[in-house]
């Protein structure tokens, strides 16, 4: 009897297994960042199509801030844009748009075109910034806190429940603490 | 066709496919310093992942990521950085993931040991089914031969 049995439940083993892999396979964009409650990478990056200036992690500091892996070549970039657009308008967190790997005047059409819902945007033009940042498929998008700490991330399009749930709570809990830093934390 | 030759035939076939599914990968011209150099970034590219197209190491990825994290590599090789400098940067940044071979680690555990259990299982299996066989030709009437080449 038992010669009939183990057969099977091997093979159902197998099913449940193959099940198990083709599930990962699905996930296999939400790879876990190493980078979340680690400082975030350090930058110095000239604003985009305005040589001359830059902006630096150093500078961000004192606030948290949204930065916003985009560029004019990423479909996926404009299927988010509608969010970030939403989100710029509550003003509830401070956007960095991070042009990387990109023609400065196609990132400037794509920002006339649909829209500007950063509050500055920086130009990564060899990447490196984005490498420093783990940034592997476009868009991606950290939250850093004031300390400079990175302590959420998101590959791929962003979604409005992503803001509610994980992005504006985070940022409402920075805000609090920022209010009453006399008790410390 | 005897056996052999069909063994041959098969190998052949199964060898040209392999060199066809080989594409040569897409190099930019590097400059190395030595060959030693060279060797190492051979090394290193073919075990680390392509984060993008997943399954594919730096050495054979087109991408534009992989692309730029095998000029990564070869900066950081000319400026003198160790092979372990090398993928603790990469894992620094993308994780474990990075690495073709996962390192020892808590995590990992199950992943490495998981060869060995199942080879001493199959070990058990084996023996129990050699016991009983034995058991059993044992209790059965002996033929002439008795030598199982049946």
């Amino acid at each position: 009897m038992s010669s009939r049995i183990v057969p099977l439940l091997g093979f159902l083993l197998l099913v449940v297994l193959l099940m198990f892999g083709l599930n990962i396979a699905d996930q296999k964009t939400n790879l876990p960042s190493p980078l979340i409650n680690k400082p975030a990478p350090a930058f110095d990056l000239q604003v985009l199509a305005k040589p001359g200036e830059r902006m630096s992690k150093e500078s961000l500091l004192g606030k948290p801030y949204l930065v916003n892996f985009w560029g004019s070549w990423c479909v996926t970039c404009r299927a988010e844009h509608p969010v970030v657009t939403q989100l710029a308008k509550l003003d509830a967190v401070y956007i960095v748009g991070l042009n990387f790997r990109d023609e400065t005047e196609d990132a400037v059409a794509w920002l006339q075109k649909w829209g500007d819902p950063y509050d500055v945007s920086l130009s990564d033009f060899d990447g490196r910034v984005s490498i420093d940042f783990g940034v592997y498929a476009a868009p991606e998008t950290f939250l850093v806190d004031p300390a400079g700490t990175i302590v959420f991330k998101h590959l791929g399009q962003l979604t409005w429940e992503i803001v509610e749930n994980e992005i504006l709570p985070r940022v409402a809990k920075m805000d609090a603490n920022s209010s009453n830093k006399g008790t410390g934390s | 066709m005897k056996p052999a030759n069909f063994i041959v035939l098969v190998l052949t076939m199964t060898l040209s496919i392999a060199a066809l599914a080989q594409r040569a990968p897409v190099q930019e011209p590097m400059i190395f310093e030595n060959p030693q150099q060279e060797e190492r970034f051979k090394q290193l590219t073919s075990e680390l992942r392509c984060t993008v197209c997943q399954n594919q190491n730096l050495a054979d990825s087109d991408a534009q990521l992989a692309h730029d994290l095998r000029a990564q590599v070869h900066e950081m090789l000319l400026a003198g950085k160790s092979d372990d400098e090398i993928k603790q940067f990469m894992v620094d940044r993308y994780g474990d993931f990075v690495l073709y071979r996962p390192p020892v680690q808590e995590n990992t555990l199950l992943l490495w040991l998981a060869p060995i259990v199942l080879l001493l299982i199959g070990v058990i299996i084996l023996r129990v089914n050699i016991k009983k066989r034995a058991a059993l030709l044992a209790s059965a009437p002996n033929d002439e031969s008795g030598d199982g080449t049946s």
